[in-house]
């Protein structure tokens, strides 16, 4: 009954239903479409920290974090990885890498470059750069002298294909070793700053120049699932010797992710109350005004014998139906709107040089988090339901007399 | 007649002192809010300014034409003494100095790494930039140094070197010729930008002239200005004074040239931030909307009484928007005042996120942030809420022409 009366109640004036409607589904949109904007964020963040050789989880020889030196290598590999092979769950992709910081020279340019050293085929199925060469190609096996470099590399260096770069590091007995490269391809990355840091050259290559035998500065591995992560890394913490190998996780690699991810909640929880607030202005005053021009029926309605407690309902359950259309309606604009979004992406190429500041996809794709949705609703319709509670008690507490004499 | 419309108006506005109350609460959060958030922003990019132009950057530069692109030592600018007389000259320029730097292969005893190496003049370099008060250990640089040298904290943690240590350069000077030397560290410093920290090492411009064959020529000299303001006046001075001089391969970049991720990550800012104020307001006004409509359709009966007296619609129309007007005006008085005291607390205090600390750390920013006020932050959010207050309280106002008297005073 209380359903059918309310259902009825919020339409007898339905513009002033309308009206406090209008308030909500802006309000449950703006919500939703802030949440999906973050989210979107965060998560190509993390995807491309992930691609950009981070991967999901990485092994290194202990103190190569702090400093990351040839001297820190894992000089045997081949036990650790057959080990791998057995721990990770099918479908995992690994590869071994030497990364060390080195100079790059040609006639007219010097600057700092990261040197990685990878087996071309394995790399391809760990990181970005197995499709990210645009002219030139890819390394393959044989390749003594190739490496593949950034465009924004290229572009500083005033350099192109098959011209020649010389990279200089430290090997491992402390002397500079030096040789000159030629270059096979020209790679394309989401910031510019990863085109400019890494130079991709056969392992093999980087382990004679830097005398390194068959060691290697580290392994990356990629997941079938990013959620297999944190059980994947536990077990391989408890299987592997922790002095000889420092495993560690994406989110502990990818310091702008994990703070993203730190106050992406905290932030949109404080969105989302602040538009509370604003729309709860609105659904207190239109919820009092229903019910002061109704004082003679709630009068009428006690003097029958209706308890006050039942008149509460009564009008708690005629702000659940214009909370809840609200929400569901708001959900609906607001996830078509996000998909309409997601479509094309939204395009920061105009602020290229801010986005890559910000160390922010130049296209964000803002994306529907089930989570985020949940929270919306559930902050707008609990909050709502609590605060018509005034209202409800103001409604519950007329005597019949005083509301009969109301005019 | 203005003044018992007036009164009129004041009288009915608190005709349900209630139902007034939450509006103007209404209007008044949103006021408190949008000082805080206006005045957030821009406190949080004048120190992302600030910390960009103080450890290194400085206001302007004057740079060869290319330089900032490339980088290539060769771009030089000659006879920087020269330019030094025109600075001089510009009242607004508070401090400059000349700086030189290449790219070079530093080794310590055990390490190896690729670092800017960067010529300064150390009397000067100190009224420009943060250098000398950045210093943790070891001393500054004196005028009369030769081969002395400041590390950053986090290079020298990589090289593994302290205060005394040697420091073997290898690069290329101006003509092609090897540049080799070593130098001693004298002093160890820690900007708090750690790509700054990581990367350079500096040692005197004579010294760097001497090793990299660069004659009397600097790459950049680096200006700062009295204040952020006045920038484009320099700038514009500039630039006549150096055409004058017959200087055509010099260019003057201020800050926005010189870090153009910086202005766009402003920009991106201001842009976002306003679509959610601006989204923000609309709930607020929908929210208000429905007192606004009330206020009018339950007193049809009273506006009929008065139109059949001969009172003039335009009138009404009026009266009413006195009513609203003075709502929001209270609401925008209360807010602002609440909003200003609120921010002035946190602009003393400093707010500090948790786990916003690798964020800031990137912009190079401090742990806590201090919103700052200013006449803008005070006026710009409260001014939008005024005018889409007025607009919205518009709508049930003109609704009042399309009475009738018979019908009004007739209707319940």
């Amino acid at each position: 009954m209380y359903l059918r009366m309310g259902w009825r109640n919020i339409w007898r004036n339905p513009r002033r239903t309308m009206v406090i409607l209008t308030a909500i589904i802006i309000g449950v949109w703006s919500m939703i479409a802030l949440g999906a904007l973050m989210k979107g964020i965060s998560n190509q963040m993390i995807l491309n920290g992930i691609a950009t050789l981070t991967g999901h989880i990485q092994i290194h020889a202990p103190g190569y974090s702090d400093d990351p030196v040839v001297e820190n290598s894992i000089m045997a590999p081949e036990e650790l990885e057959a080990k791998l092979a057995k721990l990770l769950p099918p479908g995992s992709h690994v590869s071994a890498r030497i990364r060390v910081s080195a100079t790059a020279n040609n006639a007219r340019h010097a600057d700092g470059v990261t040197i990685v050293g990878v087996d071309p085929g394995a790399e391809a199925k760990v990181s970005f750069i197995g499709h990210a060469v645009k002219i030139g190609r890819y390394l393959n096996s044989n390749d003594p002298n190739g490496i593949v470099i950034g465009k924004a590399l290229a572009e500083k260096f005033e350099t192109g294909l098959g011209k020649k770069l010389v990279l200089m590091s430290q090997d491992r007995s402390k002397n500079i070793a030096s040789r000159a490269f030629v270059i096979v391809g020209i790679y394309r990355a989401e910031l510019e700053a990863t085109e400019k840091q890494y130079i991709f050259m056969n392992k093999d290559v980087a382990q004679q120049m830097l005398g390194l035998g068959k060691g290697i500065s580290e392994i990356s591995i990629l997941l079938p699932e990013n959620d297999l992560t944190t059980p994947v890394t536990d077990r391989l913490r408890a299987a592997l010797p922790i002095q000889k190998f420092d495993i560690r996780p994406w989110l502990e690699l990818l310091p702008m992710a994990r703070g993203y991810l730190k106050i992406y909640d905290t932030f949109i929880l404080i969105w989302y109350l602040v538009v509370f607030t604003a729309m709860a202005f609105g659904i207190i005053n239109t919820t009092l005004m229903a019910v002061y021009e109704r004082m003679r029926e709630f009068g009428l309605m006690k003097a029958l014998g209706m308890k006050p407690a039942w008149i509460i309902e009564e009008v708690v359950v005629e702000s659940l139906f214009i909370l809840l259309l609200g929400v569901a309606v708001g959900d609906a604009i607001s996830i078509a709107t996000v998909y309409a979004l997601s479509l094309h992406g939204i395009d920061l190429s105009a602020f290229a040089a801010g986005s890559e500041f910000a160390g922010v996809a130049r296209v964000i794709y803002p994306l529907v988090d089930a989570r985020n949705v949940i929270s919306a609703n559930a902050v707008v319709f609990v909050l709502g339901i609590l605060i018509s509670l005034y209202p409800a008690a103001k409604a519950a507490r007329f005597t019949p007399r005083e509301a009969l004499l109301h005019n | 007649m203005i003044s018992i419309d007036v009164k009129m108006a004041w009288r009915n506005v608190w005709r349900n002192p209630r139902r007034t109350i939450l509006t103007i609460c209404a209007i008044a959060f949103a006021c408190i809010l949008l000082v805080f958030m206006v005045s957030w922003q821009l406190g949080s990019y004048e120190t992302m300014i600030n910390a960009a132009v103080d450890i290194h950057m400085g206001h302007l530069q004057i740079q060869a034409k290319g330089y900032q692109q490339k980088h290539d030592i060769n771009l030089a600018v000659s006879d920087p003494r020269s330019l030094g007389r025109i600075l001089d000259k510009i009242p607004e320029v508070s401090a400059y100095t000349y700086r030189a730097d290449a790219f070079t292969l530093a080794s310590s005893r055990d390490r190896t790494y690729g670092v800017l190496v960067i010529g300064i003049d150390p009397e000067k370099e100190a009224q420009v930039s943060t250098l000398k008060r950045s210093l943790r250990e070891g001393r500054y640089l004196s005028e009369g140094d030769t081969d002395q040298a400041l590390v950053g904290k986090l290079l020298a943690r990589n090289l593994r070197v302290r205060v005394g240590d040697e420091l073997v350069l290898l690069g290329q000077g101006r003509d092609g010729s090897v540049a080799a030397t070593v130098v001693r560290v004298k002093g160890i410093y820690s900007s708090g930008q750690d790509d700054f920290d990581r990367s350079s090492i500096q040692i005197p411009l004579g010294y760097f002239q001497d090793t990299y064959a660069m004659g009397d020529a600097v790459h950049e000299v680096v200006i700062r200005s009295d204040t952020l303001k006045d920038v484009p006046i320099v700038k514009t001075v500039l630039q006549h004074d150096i055409k004058k001089e017959g200087r055509r391969n010099l260019d003057v970049l201020d800050w926005t040239e010189l870090m153009p991720g910086l202005i766009e990550v402003i920009q991106i800012d201001v842009t976002s931030g306003f679509i959610f104020y601006f989204v923000l307001i609309i709930v607020v006004a929908f929210s208000i909307l429905n007192t606004f409509l009330m206020a009018i359709l339950e007193r049809k009966k009273e506006f009929g009484v008065f139109m059949a007296m001969g009172t003039t619609p335009t009138r009404l129309v009026k009266l009413l928007l006195m009513e609203s007007t003075a709502m929001t005006l209270i609401g925008i008085v209360v807010g602002t005042c609440a909003g200003i005291l609120l921010t002035w607390y946190f602009q003393v205090h400093g707010i500090f996120i948790s786990g916003a600390e690798d964020i800031l750390r990137q912009y190079g920013m401090p742990e806590r942030i201090h919103p700052r006020l200013s006449i803008i932050s005070i006026i710009l959010g409260p001014s939008l809420v005024l005018v889409i207050t007025f607009l919205t309280a518009l709508y049930p106002a003109l609704r009042v022409r399309r009475l009738r008297p018979v019908e009004a005073i007739s209707s319940t």
